[in-house]
């Protein structure tokens, strides 16, 4: 089945495919950032300023990957 | 059969403004007023008798001045940063801005979904690091401590100094500008797609116009999140800009 598609060879717009593939990693990277911030946050509430800074830093990092993505369907799309 | 006809226009006509005159156009003068209005609202904030106890537009600048010395300086680079409080508070106040220009009703375009101010900003982040690297360290101890990160065995540093390389001197700034940029326009291509659909349901056949009740609560919830987003990207930008700061001025032992 796969093969037949790999053979046949996809045409068409397939600019979106790229956020879409550049998304799956930092999607499940950034819930577990935030789950392991929040996990951090109900054990030690005193300490929860830090852990939401730290969090903040941790999904911005994570997040580049997935917007570099969404950027380069719009530099595939331009040529 | 065609029912509800949505006409998207090429992303360069989203972007694109014409001047108002040559040299000029909607970003331009969102930029321009953005940078007036943070200077305004600190040199009017610092008029008048200091001892006495703040009240309207000062007191909402000394707020302003206080979330990033609590919740940016403080959390990152501690109580020896605190001397760059004007810097930050300033590329805060104005990122803030230029955001939050993209729900303004009218204008309506957030100043930094186009990429050259928010890869302007990096570039002047990257040379402050930079210099404060080079001042604090020397030259030869900033990139030793940059590209060469203590503790570990000898031969994994054919490894770890290009990738520390490419990551601290090009990756760095690039994705700072680029975060800023692609939340943006991610948030306007949005707002903009509700927008168009509202208009083509409005247009098409009677039956189908109910639904657009649906898109148009859908664009006052994204105008309430693109708030949140605005307020986050210059938060998450000035955060980070301390961050790089502090790294550079006291690298890890």
């Amino acid at each position: 089945m796969l093969s037949s598609i790999l053979a046949a060879g996809v045409t068409g717009d397939v600019a979106g495919i790229t956020y879409g593939l550049a998304a799956i990693g930092p999607g499940a990277g950034i819930g577990y950032i935030v789950g392991k911030a929040i996990e951090a946050m109900a054990r030690q509430p005193e300490a929860a300023g830090m852990a939401r800074t730290t969090m903040f830093l941790g999904i911005a990092f994570t997040e580049a990957l997935a917007l570099f993505g969404f950027v380069l369907v719009f530099l595939v799309k331009g040529n | 059969m065609i029912v509800a006809k949505l006409v998207f226009p090429p992303l360069s006509h989203i972007l694109n403004w014409k001047d108002l005159f040559t040299g000029l156009n909607k970003i331009g003068v969102v930029a321009v007023v953005a940078a007036l209005a943070t200077i305004a609202l600190f040199a009017l904030a610092g008029r008048g008798d200091p001892l006495q106890a703040p009240k309207g537009i000062k007191n909402f600048a000394e707020t302003v001045v206080e979330f990033i010395q609590d919740n940016v300086i403080m959390q990152t680079m501690g109580r020896d940063g605190l001397g760059w409080t004007p810097f930050l508070t300033t590329v805060f106040s104005f990122v803030f801005l230029m955001n939050i220009s993209g729900i303004i009703p009218t204008v309506q375009m957030p100043g930094n979904a186009r990429m050259a101010t928010p890869l302007f900003l990096a570039v002047i982040v990257w040379l402050i690091y930079n210099a404060v690297g080079i001042k604090h360290q020397g030259v030869g101890g900033y990139l030793k401590s940059s590209l060469f990160p203590p503790g570990l065995p000898k031969p994994l540093y054919l490894l770890v100094t290009p990738i520390e390389f490419v990551s601290n001197f090009l990756v760095r700034p690039f994705s700072l500008a680029i975060r800023l940029f692609a939340n943006l326009m991610a948030g306007h291509i949005l707002l903009f797609t509700f927008a168009l659909m509202t208009d083509s349901l409005l247009k098409s056949v009677a039956w189908l116009k109910p639904v657009a009740a649906l898109t148009v609560v859908m664009l006052v919830f994204l105008t309430a999140f693109e708030v949140l987003v605005a307020f986050l990207q210059a938060y998450i930008f000035s955060m980070l800009t301390a961050v790089y700061i502090g790294s550079s001025a006291h690298p890890e032992h």
